[in-house]
């Protein structure tokens, strides 16, 4: 049967060409792989190659044209034992006809989709938030005493115990006992094999990391500071995140990135930043980051349990500080639930990580001039309980959002617009979002006390919402 | 080029060889078949052909067990075909239908098998290879015996990921065979104009990974090579094979081809086709006739356009899909061999 040769895409945006030359004749014989013209496209001349084999019956369009049509017919291919005269009158047919064939590759599903804009669940008009308000421990839960330190170590700990496909990465994890004394002591009984001390090397360990977990580990990659997971952000984001769904399901990275992240005290620009912002963008990602020592723990033994890469940010000057921490076997917070510290009915202050010691601690001051702020600590950022937030925010009808990091593209920025879009008639004075300033972190310490977000800030910023 | 050759009487059957010419054939007919669907704007975006350099996987496929793993760059499609997935599967996924291997959510360069032990196609030049590295990481963490082929091309030997992955390959003696598929050109810039090495296997010394180059013209020298390293990568660790190939066609379908003259391309076609010469033998030393390899081919044919129909037919994904695997809800459980 003869068969047409079409005028071919040559990129991902062609629409049409100029045939700039052929370099066969009618009744060349032509094999796969032989060049039968050269296109002209507005980026390069390419040269266009035959897929079947058999003879040029008919060139129907000349050399020279331009504009001619993706999927035009521009020649007439007969096959073994064929003549031109079985060319009928149909192989000339132009360009619509071709144009049916192409048509299901269009992608106009992209059009008519029912996605809604940026929130990752589609608004269904004014649904009330339906947060989850059970408590983390039950009444009476005996308590003890922990650092933050000694949380995070008994988390990955236990998991270790419970699970032996899960191991632990990272510089200065084992011998060293931890670059920052979390780790201290798990090299001991876990051993070598599963508590590896990498070289500093982080892109290549996280990607052997994620490669590991596609291969049916349960990694736990430690980085130094998150500062240092730059080097590492493809195998992160490209690797890890969006491998489940590029694989339709089939595999995917079930592990924890781990490690300080943000300020800690006069370590300068490189070692000082605040992520939860950039890694609360990805799709496929999950984004931790506690304040206290019972979050710490039940949010990475959760962490270490979740079938998707899991970003644990931590905090260095947190590390030392006490908490109560449930004394119960296997203590797990869920994802997505953000927790109330302090309830209050004038004004909501959500924030999360070390910016709950701002939040709580003007929350504080603020009681003593009457003013009862109502204080939610996110505790993952992704999921993100809004419930939580819009149903505070539609009894106090006022939001101050605290964070360190930088104000453009910030994680209250988010807040402010989904409680624009959700609890937009609730409110009574705009969200006012306190973050770090928008600069890199200075050395001198009067400085660097002035980069980062303060509690005198908050407070002002609750005084303008409260026009008190 | 210190390129190892196989022997002149290669020790194989008819059957072997029928087996890797029809292997070899499948890859260079479906390929043909792409960039045809290419042309006629049902296969969108990036598309990278493996046409020229069949040999390189085929030959390695056949020193692999059940169980060892691959994982490669975004020239996949016959790295897919060689280790066995269905052409039906990849020829969708091409084309985005639901059909495909990813529903039509990866495309042709994001592509799995958990199944046939195919971790990816990996759009980020070298990123697949501390990947690889982690697969085989894990199968020694879990002592089962299995190696990984972790294939990357002598452009991605430049990133800085692969030394990194060198080191600690080296270091934890991890079974893992790096396969350097060396097609001579990094998109459109040389390997004299980018890489300044002209052994890449060579870089491996400096971290006391062995190797060797490898014509990756001929299945046979491919295979033997492919043996030897898969026996030391189970018992010593990481082994280099830099395999001396070619691509006839583009970096990908839109390439201007202005970087290399046509006669160097029709010349290794002319040459050094490794399609060719398995044909050659097979003719040469009546293991099989000219009627045979009609047969062959037709089979083939039949298999290809078979795929291509179906990656027509298949309906595209249901607009859901743009919804779903991005979060799992529990682990997919591990294909063990």
């Amino acid at each position: 049967m003869a068969t047409e040769i079409l005028m071919p895409a040559l990129s991902p945006t062609m629409e049409e060409g100029t045939l700039a030359k052929w370099l066969v004749k009618e009744g060349d014989e032509v094999s796969s792989g032989d060049i039968l013209a050269e296109i002209e496209t507005d980026k390069a001349t390419m040269e266009f190659e035959a897929v079947d084999e058999g003879t040029i019956g008919k060139i129907l369009i000349e050399e020279g044209t331009e504009g001619v049509k993706v999927n035009t017919a521009i020649a007439v291919l007969l096959e073994e034992g064929e003549s031109a005269d079985d060319i009928d009158s149909a192989t000339s047919a132009p360009a619509e006809d071709n144009g049916e064939d192409a048509k299901p590759a269009q992608a106009k599903s992209s059009d008519d989709g029912d996605n809604e804009g940026g929130r990752a669940t589609p608004a269904e008009g004014k649904k009330q938030p339906e947060p989850d308000t059970s408590p983390d421990w039950p009444e009476g839960t005996a308590m003890k005493q922990q650092t933050v330190r000694e949380a995070l170590r008994d988390a990955m700990a236990e998991e270790m115990r419970r699970d032996e496909d899960v191991f632990l990465m990272g510089e200065e994890v084992a011998e060293y006992q931890g670059a920052y004394k979390i780790t201290q002591g798990m090299l001991d009984e876990f051993g070598p094999k599963r508590v590896i001390d990498t070289p500093i090397t982080e892109h290549g360990f996280a990607g052997i990391g994620v490669g590991a977990a596609f291969g049916g580990l349960r990694p736990i990659v430690e980085f130094m500071t998150f500062n240092f997971a730059m080097q590492a952000m493809d195998q992160i984001i490209n690797s890890a995140a969006k491998t489940l769904y590029m694989s339709g399901g089939q595999m995917g990275a079930p592990m924890v990135f781990r490690g300080p992240n943000g300020a800690a005290a006069r370590v300068g620009a490189q070692h000082s930043q605040d992520y939860a912002a950039w890694f609360m963008q990805i799709p496929g990602l999950k984004v931790a980051m506690p304040y206290s020592a019972s979050d710490y723990k039940g949010l990475m033994k959760t962490a270490i349990r979740d079938p998707n890469p899991v970003i644990f940010l931590e905090n260095e000057i947190l590390y030392g500080r006490s908490f109560d921490v449930p004394d119960v076997e296997d203590y797990t917070v869920p994802f997505g639930k953000a927790r109330i510290w302090r309830e209050g009915s004038d004004v909501t202050i959500v924030s999360f990580g070390i910016g709950m010691t701002y939040a709580l601690e003007a929350a504080e001051k603020l009681a003593e001039d009457g003013i009862e702020a109502e204080v939610i600590d996110l505790r993952t950022l992704r999921p993100m309980d809004t419930d939580t937030i819009l149903k505070s925010v539609m009894k106090t009808n006022r939001c101050v959002t605290v964070e360190e990091g930088w104000p453009q593209g910030s994680v209250g920025g988010y807040i402010s617009g989904v409680i624009m879009q959700e609890a937009f008639d609730y409110l009574d004075a705009p969200v006012i979002t306190c973050t770090g300033k928008d600069v890199p972190m200075p050395y001198a310490a009067n400085l660097e006390k002035h980069a980062l977000v303060t509690t005198d800030e908050v407070i002002e910023a609750v005084r303008k919402v409260t026009y008190r | 080029m210190a390129v190892k050759k196989s022997s002149k009487k290669p020790n194989v059957s008819a059957e072997e060889l029928s087996n890797y010419y029809r292997d070899m054939l499948l890859i260079r007919r479906f390929e043909e078949k792409a960039g045809q669907l290419y042309g006629m704007g049902l296969i969108g975006g990036f598309c990278h052909l493996y046409i020229g350099q069949e040999a390189v996987v085929v030959g390695l496929e056949a020193a692999a067990e059940e169980g060892d793993k691959r994982v490669t760059s975004y020239r996949d499609h016959g790295h897919m075909l060689a280790c066995g997935m269905d052409p039906n599967g990849v020829m969708a996924e091409l084309t985005g239908r639901e059909g495909g291997y990813s529903k039509g959510k990866g495309g042709s360069m994001h592509m799995f098998s958990k199944e046939k032990h195919f971790y990816g196609g990996h759009g980020i030049v070298a990123a697949q290879v501390p990947l690889g590295a982690g697969l085989a990481f894990a199968d020694q963490y879990k002592g089962n015996g299995r190696v990984t082929f972790t294939y990357f091309g002598d452009g991605a030997a430049n990133q800085g990921q692969v030394y990194e992955t060198f080191n600690m390959a080296a270091l934890w003696k991890l079974p893992v065979i790096f396969v350097i598929e060396n097609n001579q050109y990094a998109m459109g810039t040389s390997q004299q104009r980018s890489t300044s090495s002209a052994e890449i296997w060579e870089r491996g010394k400096a971290f006391g990974i062995p190797g060797e180059a490898v014509d990756g013209m001929d299945v046979l020298a491919v295979k033997e090579a492919g043996q030897k390293a898969v026996a030391h990568a189970r018992e010593n660790g990481p082994y280099i094979l830099e395999i001396k190939t070619y691509r006839y066609r583009g970096h990908s379908m839109s390439d201007p081809a202005k970087y290399r003259t046509r006669e160097e391309v029709q010349k290794m076609r002319d040459e050094r086709d490794p399609i060719e010469s398995v044909r050659t033998l097979l003719l040469e030393g009546n293991h099989a006739s000219e009627d045979d390899l009609k047969a062959i081919d037709k089979e083939i044919k039949k298999i290809v356009n078979e795929s291509a129909d179906f990656a027509k037919e298949s309906p595209e994904p249901a607009l859901e899909e743009l919804w779903t695997d991005i979060y799992a809800t529990e682990v997919p459980q591990e294909a063990e061999a």
